[in-house]
């Protein structure tokens, strides 16, 4: 068969139901040969970029590698945002691009663009494949890397040419990879040691990141801290490694975190990561962090161990794994009174949820939103002041999920996502909440979730500014206002109109609330435009 | 402080670039970088002297390993090594100076490869320190050239990477 049928083929053994794409000429013979899968559903997008993003959105949801699937040259460099997106928040993906004819490389022929060399800094690996006998191999070797160990995307860029010729399809059942190894399980002096460092800590905390949804370990993670009365913080990619109403959260950390969460960081005599990487957004350090403060770091990539943040003990392994090694051992059990110190605090520190005037209150609108729709929602929250007012007032309940793109910071990340993420829970309810600014770098997916019939809801929040870049000149450039204004933008009711997509527009809580009862039960996409004051801020409170 | 790491790698297309990308990426500065292939046409061994303190070492090892292609990393810095450089320098040689740079050559023990009426061309294998030093000591006459290999380095003893 030729290395178009042998790809599909791959994909279909490797148990792909959902591709995420846009064609072109150099992917041409892999999309002749899609057509004839019954196994593969192909999800056109309307631009390349929003290809690799619902394929993340697929990714975190399903828990399996999300594929994309664009051509050569503009198409490829197109995908590389949603790439570095993927990397930056160790999302599996495996995507696909065409190449031109493989003579012709380095040739600057028309569509060609040096797709592994641009991508090589964003993948986790990349192939540039000359040989199509070697197609499901590689195609194997992919799905393995992409999804296990930290995962992240991986890249196969594949010539036409070598699309076209034939080869033998051999598909094995295992495929080693020299070179790569996953961690797994923790060795056990190291957890020992953690144990000893436990049992003298007066005030311990967990800071649990992206990691805990990475290795699935939602659960053996609540049992964790429940055991041994840890109180937990998270950064912006760990919201909801904990329900937030657990009695042991206490919050986000970080420059837009919860006073309490770092607080509760500068007093931790002892701080244990999880799965997180200490970005510099997550926690303000050193100066946070006391010198005596011991920093035990267990991740499953020992490159993220004492890069950002001097440890005191480093564990590498599957976080899953370890935490499931530790609860088989005899835990120490902290002391309430330091929880209940935590949570004193957090609730004499109040977020204000009072009414605006002429507008809607957006941390009102997110904490009541996140009530009021069912209880195992998917929430993906754009960049900007929407995602920071999403992050710090979202009531996330057991089994609900919050999709953000947290380490790249990407616009017109949600309305992807959560097509990716419905797509692969058919049966959640799927919200994707932008501002003006992040909405207007994805409006052309409507199209997509119109003709895939994809039940998302949307809601745009209006202050027809580009609101955080806004607060940043305000608070840092003396106000000096310039390029943050979004006059000109269209109507997003009417736009939805022109999608054939229902849609309202809120411009106080009564309206906001009413609506959001009606965008909870309403069948099919529906977009829900909600007016906030130009001035409003991002500090996050309690 | 200048650290030594001694890496096993795939020996297929685009892993040097791969490696010098990573360097580059994360701000590591690379005083050499030498790479060959080894008994097994199908992995080289490249040779990475990099400065910085202690911590850049660490990530340099742990970002190394990250790469699939990269099978193997040992940092060779605090272990003891036999180590390498092979340097070629064309010098400009007249009449007057020539007996000198010939001195230098017999004092350093290294070989005259080529000469002209006008240069001589010096071959010299040894530490990096001793290539240096013969390098300043021909500044004195006119260096026309320089090409240097970087280091290469291997345990002493019978342990192997």
């Amino acid at each position: 068969m030729n290395g178009a049928r042998a790809i599909v083929k791959a994909l279909e053994k490797e148990g792909v139901t959902h591709i995420f794409g846009y064609p072109g000429a150099t992917i041409a013979p892999l999309y002749d040969m899609l057509a004839h899968s019954k196994k593969i559903k192909h999800v056109l997008v309307r631009h390349e970029q929003h290809a690799g993003h619902a394929a993340s959105g697929f990714a975190r949801i399903s828990g399996k590698p999300g594929v994309c699937m664009v051509t050569s040259g503009p198409g490829a460099v197109n995908l590389l945002t949603a790439l570095a997106t993927a990397y930056a928040d160790s999302i599996p993906l495996v995507a696909i691009t065409g190449q031109v004819h493989s003579s012709l490389l380095g040739r600057d022929v028309f569509q060609e663009a040096d797709t592994t060399g641009a991508a090589e800094p964003f993948t986790k690996y990349s192939y540039l494949v000359k040989d199509t006998a070697a197609l499901p191999r590689i195609v194997k070797e992919a799905f393995q890397i992409a999804s296990t160990g930290r995962p992240g995307p991986v890249l196969i860029d594949i010539p036409v040419d070598v699309q076209l010729a034939e080869a033998a399809f051999e598909f094995p059942a295992k495929a080693p990879v020299r070179g790569y190894g996953v961690p797994g399980k923790a060795p056990a002096a190291q957890l020992t040691k953690f144990l000893s460092v436990l049992k003298g800590a007066e005030s311990p905390l967990v800071c649990a990141g992206g990691g805990i949804f990475s290795s699935h370990a939602e659960k053996v993670f609540t049992r964790f801290v429940e055991k041994t009365n840890i109180p937990v913080v998270t950064t912006l990619m760990g919201i909801g490694a904990l329900p937030t109403a657990h009695p042991l959260n206490m919050g986000q950390v970080g420059m837009h975190g919860k006073s309490t969460a770092n607080d509760a960081i500068s007093e931790a005599d002892v701080l244990i990561l999880m799965g997180a990487r200490v970005s510099d957004r997550a926690v303000l350090l050193p100066d946070k962090v006391k010198r005596k403060t011991k920093i035990v770091h267990i991740d499953i990539d020992p490159a993220e161990i004492g890069k950002n943040l001097d440890t005191s003990l480093s564990i590498v392994g599957n976080l899953a794994d370890v935490l499931r090694q530790l609860l088989e051992r005899k835990l120490p059990v902290a002391d309430d009174a330091w929880a209940a110190r935590l949570t004193r605090m957090k609730k004499a520190r109040a977020t204000d949820y009072t009414d605006r005037a002429r507008a809607v209150n957006p941390k009102a609108f997110v904490n009541y939103l996140s009530k009021k729709i069912p209880a195992d929602y998917i929430y993906c929250a754009d960049v900007g002041q929407n995602q920071l007012w999403s992050a710090g007032n979202i009531k996330l309940p057991e089994g609900a999920r919050f999709l953000t793109t947290g380490g790249m910071g990407t616009m017109g990340y949600a309305i992807p996502c959560a097509i990716g993420a419905r797509i692969a829970a058919p049966d959640r309810f799927t919200v994707a909440v932008c501002g003006d600014g992040s909405f207007q770098m994805s409006l052309m997916e409507l199209a997509t979730l119109k003709q895939h019939e994809v039940d998302i809801k949307i809601v745009v929040m209006v202050n027809g500014k580009l609101g955080l870049v806004r607060e940043i000149q305000t608070d840092s450039y003396a106000d000096n206002q310039i390029a943050v204004d979004l006059s000109g933008s269209p109507d997003p009711v009417a736009i939805a109109a022109a999608y054939g997509i229902p849609a309202e527009h809120v411009r106080n809580k009564e309206e906001a609330f009413a609506a959001i009862k009606k965008l909870a039960r309403v069948k099919g996409p529906y977009l829900l435009a909600v007016t906030v004051e130009e001035t409003e801020s991002t500090l996050a409170g309690a | 402080m200048r650290h030594i790491i001694s890496a096993l790698v795939e020996n297929r297309a685009g892993v040097l670039s791969r490696i010098s990308g990573l360097f580059a990426r994360r701000g590591f500065n690379i005083d050499s970088l030498a790479v060959g292939e080894t008994d097994d046409p199908k992995i080289s061994r490249i040779t990475i002297i990099v400065n910085g303190d202690e911590h850049i070492a660490d990530q340099v090892t742990k970002q190394l390993n990250k790469l699939i292609d990269v099978l193997k990393v040992k940092s060779l810095t605090h272990i003891e090594t036999t180590r390498r450089e092979l340097v070629l320098i064309k010098v400009k040689a007249d009449e007057k100076q020539r007996g000198e740079i010939i001195d230098i050559a017999r004092i350093m023990d290294c070989d005259i490869v080529d000469a002209s009426h006008s240069t001589l061309m010096l071959e010299f294998v040894n530490r990096p320190e001793r290539v240096d030093l013969l390098i300043d000591l021909l500044r004195k006459y006119k260096i026309l050239e320089i090409a240097r290999t970087g280091m290469v380095a291997l345990q002493k003893g019978p342990d192997a990477i």
